[in-house]
């Protein structure tokens, strides 16, 4: 038997319900329907009263959850598509973000954030929108890379007291299976070695753990040992085992499925180059996605992503240094 | 507190309006010395930021906080202080979030009009209009989810509110849910410095309630009784489970948008017309017509407040500032999740 990063984002949405009677579901077509990509599936039978259809409005739907998370209800919201939650901005980084801050009330509210590029999705069903909610004080940011992962932490943002912006990627929810569901998971916060090298360190999370560990394969038989780092969430950033690894390899790669304008990849390449530039061998590099729009044409779209041979090409550069 | 429909012929009516009149008449009076005094420390430099008065909507304003229970759900918006006094807000409360106190529900950390205790049902407005409107809905989305019954929730908006999208959603939201939501829209003319008619292009905001299935109701902003007679029935309407409430009230601003503002763009037309009238002169006339009080007890409920409010700023302006040196500095409440990343140690 196994079970898929979808199914498992779908099994901790069912514990969430089981053990905790203040969480509830919100989100468009998640009730009979199961969602848009099946992530409620049953929920709505399994737990009747507790599964709720929303109008196409992402602004009164993240509203709505502030209110409910500020009478201690726990709510997850599933926004259809990432993207989709530009129109529910406002109410993300200026209710949710700012409410404990400025009142004392914990926001415990998660939303799920189906996210980044498969093919043929185009401009509007694809963004990586990561960097834009991390850079608001407030906000947890989440981005499981593996099955295990997605399963954990989801239970884990859920029980979290503060507003947690989860970044479920599309691309694995269907390619990515596991044997079984995990019973006990890293803190949350914590990066993971997702493979030990010595030559070099690939700093990455979501869907770019794969790109980077494919890499890594393909760079073994030259007698390279890379290293990756899943980086699991975003916000806070575990800089400590980011720097670990750089003082052991000496060499760092950031790779990032979203924009290159600032963002996580910046961020991790700053602290490293602020507090650990004795440590680096060779000057640090960064692989975002092109600065356009996400193309639809597959034969555009895999070019505008980093993948598995552009960080392997990126990744010989530094080594021949 | 009061949630029938106002009248006149019931036995025991005629007192039961008189009590609703001179309590509401009384928070007006407060808040408006209230803001006087605000402004006043404003012009002194006392106040950092902006003060936003609610001059002319009191009436308004405290028809909503009398027609509460201490158990439903209250967001005002920019205008409401006589609403807010009458919901349970202290002076002191208000106080200490227009002068900084670090003793204050805010702590320094947010001012003026931008403070609550959610809490107790008495929600922290952020400044992107129509925003509340679906916090609110959430609140009582939840409270329905918990079985918790009888309760309504009340927000406030502007006539420029009512152009958002935010307003939109939330309106249309709490119909789809059913929700004992009362959305009071104080349309007093202009949006800042922008006139109705480069706002909204529909006869009446009224209009509105058809579209989203809601009920309407209209009312003369600057007449205390009909305040109390409207928004009382749009309350007891909504908990009645009549669903969301409409009010729009048309009513003049008696003062700039700030007090940075001196309103030039207010056409003499409107201030002369029956929208111009001060909703607190009407109100006394109101009370000494009927002769349920006199000049004599106005004027010792006049000289109660302001010597509440002269002491309240005494105290106030003694507590302590917030420390930087002292604040957290952290914005989410899960301290070991915290960004620790701190350049330069600083």
């Amino acid at each position: 038997m196994s079970i898929t990063y979808l199914e498992a984002i779908r099994e901790a949405q069912a514990v969430a319900l089981r053990d905790d009677p203040r969480v509830f579901i919100y989100g468009q077509d998640v009730a009979a329907f199961g969602g848009a990509f099946k992530a409620t599936k049953n929920l709505a039978r399994e737990f009747p009263g507790r599964v709720f259809d929303a109008p196409i409005s992402e602004d009164a739907m993240i509203g709505m959850a502030v209110g409910a998370a500020v009478e201690g209800l726990r709510p997850i919201v599933e926004m259809q598509f990432a993207d989709f939650s530009t129109a529910g901005f406002n109410q993300i980084v200026n209710q949710a973000a700012t409410l404990f801050w400025r009142t004392k009330i914990p926001c415990s509210l998660t939303v799920r954030l189906p996210f980044g590029g498969t093919s043929g999705s185009g401009p509007f069903h694809s963004q990586s929108l990561e960097t834009i909610y991390a850079h608001y004080p407030g906000l947890i940011v989440m981005t499981p890379a593996t099955v295990e992962d997605a399963y954990s932490m989801l239970i884990a943002a859920v029980a979290i007291d503060d507003p947690v912006i989860f970044c479920e990627h599309k691309f694995l929810y269907y390619h990515l299976k596991a044997e079984a569901l995990p019973s006990e998971a890293l803190p949350v916060g914590k990066a993971r070695i997702a493979r030990e090298g010595r030559d070099l360190t690939i700093v990455a999370y979501s869907a770019m753990v794969h790109e980077a560990l494919a890499a890594a394969a393909e760079l073994a038989p030259e007698g390279w040992q890379i290293e990756v780092v899943d980086l699991r969430t975003v916000k806070p950033l575990d800089t400590d085992t980011v720097m670990a690894s750089v003082a052991r390899t000496g060499r760092l790669l950031c790779v990032g499925e979203a924009w290159p304008w600032g963002g996580v990849t910046a961020e991790v390449i700053a602290r490293v180059a602020s507090e650990g530039f004795g440590l680096l061998d060779v000057p640090p590099q960064r692989l975002n996605a092109k600065d356009t729009p996400i193309p639809y044409h597959p034969n555009l779209w895999a070019a505008h992503r980093p993948t598995a041979r552009a960080i392997a090409v990126a990744a010989r550069k530094m080594l021949r240094q | 507190m009061f949630d029938t429909v106002l009248d006149a012929s019931v036995v025991g009516e005629t007192d039961r309006l008189r009590e609703l009149h001179l309590s509401a008449y009384r928070f007006m009076l407060q808040a408006r010395l209230l803001d006087e005094k605000l402004a006043s420390l404003y012009r002194a430099g006392k106040i950092h930021g902006g003060v936003f008065l609610s001059r002319g909507q009191e009436a308004l304003s405290v028809a909503i906080g009398v027609s509460l229970r201490k158990t439903d759900v209250f967001a005002p918006l920019i205008r409401d202080s006589a609403g807010r006094l009458a919901f349970g807000e202290t002076i002191l409360d208000s106080l200490q979030t227009c002068l900084g106190s670090a003793l204050g529900p805010m702590r320094g950390r947010d001012g003026n009009v931008h403070r609550g205790k959610p809490r107790e049902g008495y929600l922290a407005m952020i400044s992107h209009l129509g925003a509340m409107i679906s916090v609110v809905n959430g609140t009582l989305f939840a409270r329905r989810f918990k079985g918790v019954k009888d309760v309504v929730g009340v927000t406030c908006i502007g006539d420029g509110g009512t152009a958002t999208g935010a307003f939109h959603e939330a309106l249309n939201q709490a119909a789809v849910e059913k929700l004992p939501l009362v959305l009071v829209v104080a349309n007093n003319q202009y949006a800042y410095s922008t006139p109705n008619d480069r706002e909204f292009a529909c006869a009446d905001l009224t209009d509105r309630a058809v579209g989203y299935g809601i009920t309407p109701h209209s009312v003369d902003g600057t007449d205390l009784t009909a305040c109390l007679d409207v928004v009382g029935r749009a309350v007891a309407q909504a908990r009645r489970g009549e669903g969301p409430q409409l009010v729009v009230a048309s009513l003049l601003r008696l003062c700039g948008h700030g007090e940075h503002d001196d309103a030039g763009y207010i056409d003499p037309k409107k201030k002369n017309s029956p929208l111009g009238r001060d909703c607190l002169k009407v109100a006394e006339d109101i009370l000494l017509n009927r002769q349920w009080a006199d000049a004599t007890e106005m004027a010792v409920w006049r000289n109660e407040a302001l010597r509440i409010i002269e002491t309240t700023v005494a105290r106030v302006q003694r507590e302590p500032a917030p420390d930087p040196f002292a604040e957290h500095w952290t914005a989410i409440s899960t301290r070991d999740l915290r960004e620790t990343h701190d350049e330069l140690g600083v």
